[in-house]
């Protein structure tokens, strides 16, 4: 049905797709898989029609296209699921659903129609949650999606490419998605689906192609193959040693951050203990608050009850400029509108923190950035380099260094890894080791359990806003679901089935 | 984090609970003061203020005259705010209008003394659109910031003027002139060209493909041009449409003053305070939302506070004070989220164990 052949895109002298081929059939999920700045988002671009190829052709049932506006692949019947939602918060679903081409009568916008058909389309789909005329910004981040996805349908697209549709969603949010894309290929569509997590990528797609460094390495059907050839195929190399070795006894210190009681209005009865080179992970589902008590720690969402204290004095910051006072870091989930000044510099970035809360003295000087840039092994092309430039794992190396020259004793990370790629994912995690065995005090939270149990030294275990079991080193997967799941299992009304927005 | 741990699930079998509402606020509903209603409530409530003060000091304030002479204040920076409001939603902005008007009057003047009124319009007309099409062509096509692009248009205007003209020129026929001073039983002719003005507007921005794309366009252009909007093309055109009704109040204060004047639109500010109009009738300033009805509403609340103040005969250096400080608190109570929680379907997090 699609045929991509010879594609080659250059910017500005850099060349980031070499000779690219991809087909895709009806009715097929194709999986596109690289590491970040391994070219599958210009891939994916250019067969949107945002960036003209610089050679190569695009063929779409026989016809050959060049595009040179999202709008003309959009007509050819191209839709596109991005990771920015490229929705307009403040209108309503139907309007958003049909922008660009609003259906008229007599030269106006016909509303009702506009309407009605947006209401058929959720019908087909089977989602009841939304209503045409609700507002995008009152729904949650997995409907918003699916109002993408609506959005696609309704120009009739033949091909729908999804970029990393999973990154924002929660777990069974995931599964939502994932029975959406069987039921649109059932209806004939082609998914091209780009994730940097295999098992979804095993589980829906039919093939699976493997770009590195702008050139594609291969294409195999996915029933022919294995995460570890696909993990290998991606990054040219294995990666067994994946997590690096956990503290030994005796590196475990003092301690360095305790909380007794604490709580606000989303969490409660929260005892926590950090100790200097030690990595303590917080398991739990979306929304057990996780999150919450990151901030409430860092001050951003203070604790309202209870004690706490930061290397032996006791302090419960209100603000985050006290917690950084302290030596209290936190790498949020969301490092481009939390972490990072994005048209600012590599190096502006990296002095961010120590230019605004002078913790230790002077903010450091050049050289020292320098150092510390080279620490977090940042790949960049120069200090001067805006950090939206940056790959994911690079922006979050950045964030990183921003913490580190504010000379911090305890670090938190709150998703550390979400949306980096395998290589990036594997250098954070070993930075983390090297932190924490050089003294400071690391907490991580993350969905990927996986990388939880790998990384931590000890798991707490979080469910509706408290902390309610500690495991140790080398949990299995199943004993924290366990524990996270556990109370909820009686039929309580649970929120995620409301009708968000409905009026 | 809502727990629910009464209800009962609404439907089919019971779901495992994973997700809940996260820190983001999904718990409750942002809902802020509806502008449009707010700043007609604000008229309303302005009107009946100025009524109470100055019937204290003894005079009146509802008259019919005063009315008339209220909606007669209106007009000319009404149809300029309408103009304003196209740009601004559209994530714009046009601080040449001011000029525009000047120049537009003496075109028109002086194009009315040579040749017939309806040339006139048609030059006047035809200047807009010309100013319009280089504002917008500026801010796509150089891609210079609409604040600095349109600027430099009023440097421009003004520079044409002041080379050309020191004072008024042409002269308005009377024919013409009756576009500003007659009435149709108590009302003049120009609300009523208001009236129609603001109305198109109205009908562009809601309900033509356009004005949807006017409101993507100012709420997101990014997102906008990936759902296949021509954003470029969408901002040439606001201004265009702006332009226009510029020229629209150009033709008419050049019926009001019976001649082209160079001080015509300055004079009076037009620039800024149709911004302010605009801005008090909730429109967002980075565009995409409100719309034109609020923009009437911050033009009438203008209008009766002006009367007012004349009536009172108050210091003008107080009345800008005052001025400023209705916008100012406006515009803070429009950015203030009024939150409510959602109905007791989930209720807030148990402090009870």
């Amino acid at each position: 049905m699609l045929t991509m052949q010879g594609v080659s895109k250059s910017f500005l002298g850099v060349r980031v797709l070499h000779d690219v081929g991809l087909d895709l059939q009806p009715g097929e999920v194709h999986a596109l898989v690289g590491e970040n700045g391994a070219g599958k988002s210009t891939l994916m671009k250019v067969l949107a029609g945002e960036h003209a190829p610089d050679t190569g052709t695009i063929t779409l049932d026989g016809t050959a296209h060049t595009f040179s506006h999202p709008g003309q692949a959009q007509a050819a019947g191209i839709g596109i699921i991005h990771q920015e939602f490229a929705l307009l918060a403040h209108r309503t679903v139907a309007e958003n659903v049909f922008l660009g081409r609003e259906p008229t009568r007599y030269g106006l916008v016909d509303r009702a129609a506009m309407e009605r058909r947006t209401a058929e389309l959720l019908a087909e789909i089977d989602e009841t949650g939304i209503t045409p005329r609700t507002l995008v910004r009152d729904l949650s981040v997995a409907r918003q999606q699916t109002v993408e996805i609506v959005k696609a349908l309704a120009s009739d697209v033949r091909v729908l490419v999804m970029d990393e549709p999973t990154a924002p969603l929660a777990d069974h949010e995931v599964a939502l998605l994932s029975a959406l894309v069987r039921r649109l290929t059932a209806r004939g569509l082609g998914i091209l689906y780009i994730s940097h997590r295999l098992g979804e990528v095993f589980d829906l797609s039919r093939r699976v192609t493997v770009l590195k460094d702008g050139r594609r390495v291969t294409t195999v059907r996915t029933a022919d193959t294995t995460p570890d050839d696909i993990v290998r195929a991606m990054v040219g190399r294995d990666l067994t040693a994946y997590y690096p070795p956990r503290a030994r006894h005796d590196e475990i210190g003092d301690v360095t951050l305790t909380v007794t009681g604490g709580g606000n209005s989303r969490i409660r009865d929260i005892d926590l203990t950090l100790r200097a080179g030690e990595v303590v992970g917080i398991a739990g589902l979306q929304g057990a608050g996780r999150t919450s008590l990151a901030r409430a720690l860092f001050g951003a969402a203070p604790f309202t009850t209870g004690a706490m204290t930061v290397g032996g004095r006791p302090l419960r910051p209100s603000t985050p400029r006290q917690a950084i006072r302290a030596g209290i870091a936190l790498v949020t989930e969301d490092r481009k509108t939390e972490g990072l000044a994005l048209r600012q510099s590599v190096r502006d970035n990296a002095l961010l923190v120590t230019r605004a809360v002078a913790v230790r003295g002077r903010p450091p000087a050049g050289r020292e950035v320098t150092a510390l840039l080279g620490r977090v092994r940042l790949q960049s092309r120069g200090e001067d380099q805006q950090a939206q430039f940056l790959s994911g794992g690079n922006q979050q190396k950045v964030v990183i260094a921003k913490w580190l020259a504010a000379g911090p004793r305890v670090l938190l990370f709150d998703e550390p890894t979400r949306g980096v790629d395998v290589g990036a994912k594997a250098a954070i995690h070993t930075l983390v080791r090297e932190l924490a065995r050089e003294g400071l005090a690391v907490l991580i939270i993350s969905s990927e359990l996986p990388e939880l149990i790998g990384m931590s030294d000890r798991i707490h275990v979080m469910s509706e806003g408290r902390l309610v079991g500690e495991l140790p080193a080398g949990a299995t997967e199943e004993s924290i679901m366990r524990l996270a799941t556990a109370g909820s299992q009686r039929p309580s009304g649970a929120p995620d089935t409301r009708r968000e927005g409905a009026a | 984090m809502t727990t629910v741990e009464s209800a009962p699930a609404p439907s089919g079998p019971p779901r495992k609970r994973t997700s809940l509402s996260g820190g983001k606020g999904l718990s409750t509903v942002r809902r802020s003061v509806d502008p449009v209603v707010g700043v007609w409530l604000a008229a309303l409530a302005v009107t009946i203020l100025g009524w109470i003060v100055v019937a204290a000091q003894g005079g009146n304030f509802l008259t019919t005259s005063n009315a008339v002479a209220i909606l007669q204040n209106c007009v000319a920076l009404g149809l300029v705010a309408v103009g304003q409001s196209a740009v601004i939603l559209t994530g714009s902005l046009d601080l040449s209008v001011a000029y525009l008007i000047s120049l537009g009057t003496l075109v028109a003047a002086e194009t009315m003394a040579s040749g017939g009124v309806v040339t006139a319009v048609l030059a006047v007309l035809a200047l807009s659109v010309a100013v319009g099409l280089v504002n917008g062509l500026i801010v796509t096509g150089l891609k210079v910031n609409a604040f600095i692009a349109t600027l430099g248009m009023a440097f421009i205007l003004r520079g044409w003027i002041e080379d050309n003209y020191t004072g008024p020129a042409g002269e308005v026929p009377v024919s013409f002139q009756r576009l500003g001073y007659d009435r149709i039983g108590p009302i003049p002719v120009s609300v009523f060209l208001l009236i129609a003005v603001a109305a198109l507007m109205w009908l562009i921005t809601r309900r033509t493909r356009l004005g949807h794309h006017m409101y993507a366009t100012g709420g997101d252009e990014h997102a906008a041009r990936l759902s296949g909007v021509r954003t470029g093309r969408t901002v040439v055109l606001a201004h265009v449409l702006c332009s226009l009704c510029v020229g629209a109040a150009a033709l008419f204060l050049a019926a009001r003053l019976a001649a082209g004047a160079p001080w015509a639109g300055t004079e009076a500010r037009y620039d800024l305070e149709s911004i302010a109009a605009v801005v008090l009738g909730g429109t967002a300033l980075a565009g995409g939302r409100g719309g034109v009805a609020g923009t009437l509403g911050g033009v009438f609340v203008l209008a009766v506070l002006d009367s007012v103040f004349n009536q009172l005969s108050v210091d003008p250096f107080f009345k800008n004070v005052v001025r400023g400080v209705v916008i100012i608190a406006a515009v803070a109570l429009y950015a203030r989220p009024r939150r409510t929680p959602k109905p007791p379907k989930a209720l807030p997090e148990g402090r009870t164990a």
